[in-house]
């Protein structure tokens, strides 16, 4: 199974040296697939490995540190457009960490911009980065008004010159699901970075990661954001960080979820801590894929798709928003 | 996946998985004597796969998946299998080539130096190219000729040499013996057929060039040749390279160093046959 | 009163070929092909915020402008400011 080999090669480097050319290849497309490449060619650096291994990870870490500038140019741009309104401006998820220069930076993946800016400003927000360039994404009236009502950012925007997504949130999580972080506290605890811009403090980052890994419906992507979870525990971790990490997560409603993305976290990539007989048919899950990187076990799959979705939505609401999604040609992955 | 096999083009090794038989089948005979990658470690993984397990059997359609993937790439029939396998490793390279800058060019040696011809498709790149492998010259490519950015020097990817409509009988006529697949009708570009590199072109694929002349062909008006200055070659290239802006910096420095060094022509030609003589005369201009 | 200030130097890659010329950006990693007066105007605003007008007279003066047209130059400024080469500060 890859996704333990990756989820090993990541604990501990060393594993990787005892790998024949087949447990490179599975490796590899593991960690293509979770979008680890990077983080795995940090790890492993310097271990001994085949020469066609070695190859194909420093491409990876060329690729994330292109991608970082990239991201961190996207930052920049951000900034520059709003900052004559003067609201704060939060960057979340893998921006945060590249430019916070945390650990849970190195090798990251990034793909669009994420901010949080106050709610009662997004329209301000709006307007301004429409004047900078930025584009509606799609202009489908369906979608536009479902986001707007339900979702806990604009309809994401694009910038017509740099082609380029940036997701404007106000919040963590839709406003649809049944725990409702409190935005304000989140925006009032945001750390200043030396070039304007802001970003969460560490357990805000974990907690964010957390209702991310549980509230974005099918756990796609879960390895690299229980990867960010443990990252950020590492380096900040101690009595202290945890006591402010219960805290943060208790004000925004996420005690359950953030104590099972460390639990989980540190059960694949930490000390291997105590786990609950749920925590194993997550982990099952998150490590379900097959030699060519793909997800194998379609119907757990399946279940913690929809499991994701009542999560983020009322039923009456969900199925009224499947079948408009189904009409449209649109079909659950699975 | 069920089936599946591994081939090395040029400096750039391939494993591909297929949930078919058929696909891999014309793989393996067709690249029967390629290498296989350095380690047994691929640098890229293709997957033509069924979107449900009964589309195995029914109406069969091949999806296109692998490291690199297109959202909503459409599936092919499954005679068309082999070109899904071709268009799933050119997409590998094309969004996922890292080392190399990747240019959308076929390229030709001679004398340890690389002809490149680069344009828009149908343009006739492939059939110039295999017209002049035919008349004696080794080919390195005819898509993608990679641009080593510490040396400078061109590298082959000769991988099946892909033809279309009217080129095939064309080829067919100037290379007698050569190693052809199955004609492909109906493909979403008219007929294809894919043509074996030489055996030349296939030993000698870890060989790089020093490129000595670039071409932009344009099919269809008389014959003519104008010189292209570096500042416009340079935009054309970066048109032609699907990851110089991924290569960042590393790009920028390959591509300048490119345009600078090596001399450019636009070139129009009426028919094949003139365009070979209007290629050859440039080339022997330049020695 | 609006202040320009160019990207810093140690951030710009700046390749003249023949007519035109190359600039790459290593903050943004965009490569942007440019004409006169694109790299003049770079250099003369340096770090210093100056505004159109000084902007106008340090150009001129660098460079022997003879038709010194502020309009003209305040639309490169801002195609250059959308571009990022730029910053409004």
């Amino acid at each position: 199974m890859s996704g333990a080999l990756l989820a090993r090669a990541l604990r501990e480097p060393q594993s990787v040296e005892a790998l024949d050319g087949a447990g490179w290849t599975a490796l590899l497309a593991a960690a293509r697939a979770e979008q680890l490449i990077g983080s795995l060619a940090w790890r492993v650096d310097g271990l001994a490995m085949p020469d066609a291994a070695r190859r194909v990870l420093a491409d990876a870490r060329a690729a994330v540190e292109q991608g970082r500038l990239a991201a961190l140019w996207e930052a920049e741009m951000a900034r520059r457009a709003l900052a004559s309104s003067g609201m704060p401006v939060v960057l979340l998820k893998g921006t945060a960490f590249v430019a916070a220069g945390l650990a849970a930076g190195m090798g990251r993946q990034i793909g669009d911009l994420d901010i949080l800016v106050p709610r009662e400003r997004i329209e301000e927000a709006e307007t301004a980065l429409l004047a900078a360039g930025w584009e509606w994404v799609k202009p489908d009236p369906y979608d536009d008004e479902y986001y707007r009502r339900w979702m806990h950012e604009l309809p994401p925007l694009i910038h017509r010159e740099r082609d380029r997504m940036i997701d404007v949130h106000h919040t963590i999580l839709p406003l649809t699901a049944k725990v409702t972080p409190d935005a304000t506290a989140l925006i009032e605890s945001r750390v200043a970075l030396e070039n304007g811009l802001y970003v969460l403090p560490p357990e805000g980052m974990v907690v964010h990661a957390a209702a991310h890994l549980f509230a974005d419906g099918d756990l796609q992507g879960g390895l690299r954001n229980l990867w960010d979870i443990h990252c950020l525990t590492d380096e900040f971790g101690g009595a202290e960080f945890d006591e402010r990490l219960a805290v943060c997560a208790a004000r925004h409603g996420l005690t359950r979820e953030v104590a099972r993305a460390v639990r989980l976290s540190g059960a694949l990539f930490g000390d291997g801590d105590a786990v609950t007989l749920v925590d194993r048919l997550y982990i099952r899950r998150l490590l379900a894929r097959d030699g060519w990187g793909q997800p194998t076990r379609k119907l757990t799959e399946q279940a913690f798709y929809l499991r994701g979705h009542w999560l983020r939505m009322p039923p009456l609401m969900l199925a009224k928003h499947l079948w408009t999604k189904w009409r449209k040609g649109y079909r659950p992955a699975g | 996946m069920r089936h599946s096999t591994m081939l090395r083009i040029g400096p750039v090794g391939f494993r591909v998985g297929s949930d078919w038989r058929a696909p891999v089948a014309a793989l393996e005979a067709l690249y029967r004597n390629y290498p296989k990658p350095q380690d047994g470690i691929p640098d890229f993984s293709v997957r033509l796969f069924a979107a449900r397990p009964w589309r195995r059997f029914v109406r069969s359609a091949v999806h296109i998946g692998g490291d690199f993937v297109i959202p909503d790439a459409a599936p092919l029939p499954l005679a068309q299998g082999l070109l899904a396998a071709e268009m799933g490793m050119n997409l590998q390279m094309a969004l996922g080539q890292r080392r190399y800058l990747l240019l959308h060019a076929s390229g030709v040696e001679k004398d340890g130096k690389a002809l490149l011809m680069t344009g828009e498709s149908g343009a006739g790149k492939s059939t110039l190219a295999a017209l002049l492998m035919a008349r004696g010259w080794r080919l390195l490519g005819d898509e993608f000729v990679l641009i080593d950015p510490v040396t400078g020097h061109a590298h082959g990817f000769p991988r099946l040499i892909s033809l279309k409509n009217e080129a095939i009988g064309v080829m067919a006529r100037e290379a007698p013996g050569g190693r052809w697949g199955p004609l492909l009708e109906g493909t979403p570009k008219g007929t294809i057929r894919h043509l074996v590199p030489d055996a030349r072109a296939i030993a000698a694929m870890d060989q790089p060039a020093v490129p000595a002349l670039l071409l932009f062909p344009n099919f269809g008006f008389e014959a003519a040749a104008r010189e292209v200055p570096p500042s416009e070659c340079f935009v054309r290239l970066t048109q032609a390279s699907t990851n110089y802006v991924s290569l960042a910096e590393t790009g920028f420095d390959a591509l300048t160093r490119f345009v600078r060094a090596v001399p450019a022509r636009a070139i129009d030609y009426p028919d094949t046959a003139s365009a070979v003589a209007l290629v050859e005369r440039l080339w022997g201009e330049l020695a | 009163m609006t202040r320009y200030c160019a990207a810093d130097p140690a951030t710009l890659r700046i390749e003249p070929l023949d007519s035109l010329t190359l600039i790459y950006h290593r903050s943004s990693g965009i490569t942007h092909v440019v004409d006169s007066p694109v790299p003049e105007l770079l250099a003369v605003l340096g770090s210093d915020a100056l505004t159109l007008d000084e902007t106008l007279a340090a150009l001129a003066e660098a460079h022997d402008l003879i038709d010194p047209d502020a309009g003209a130059l305040a639309a490169r400024l801002d195609e250059l400011v959308e571009a990022g080469l730029v910053e409004r500060c």
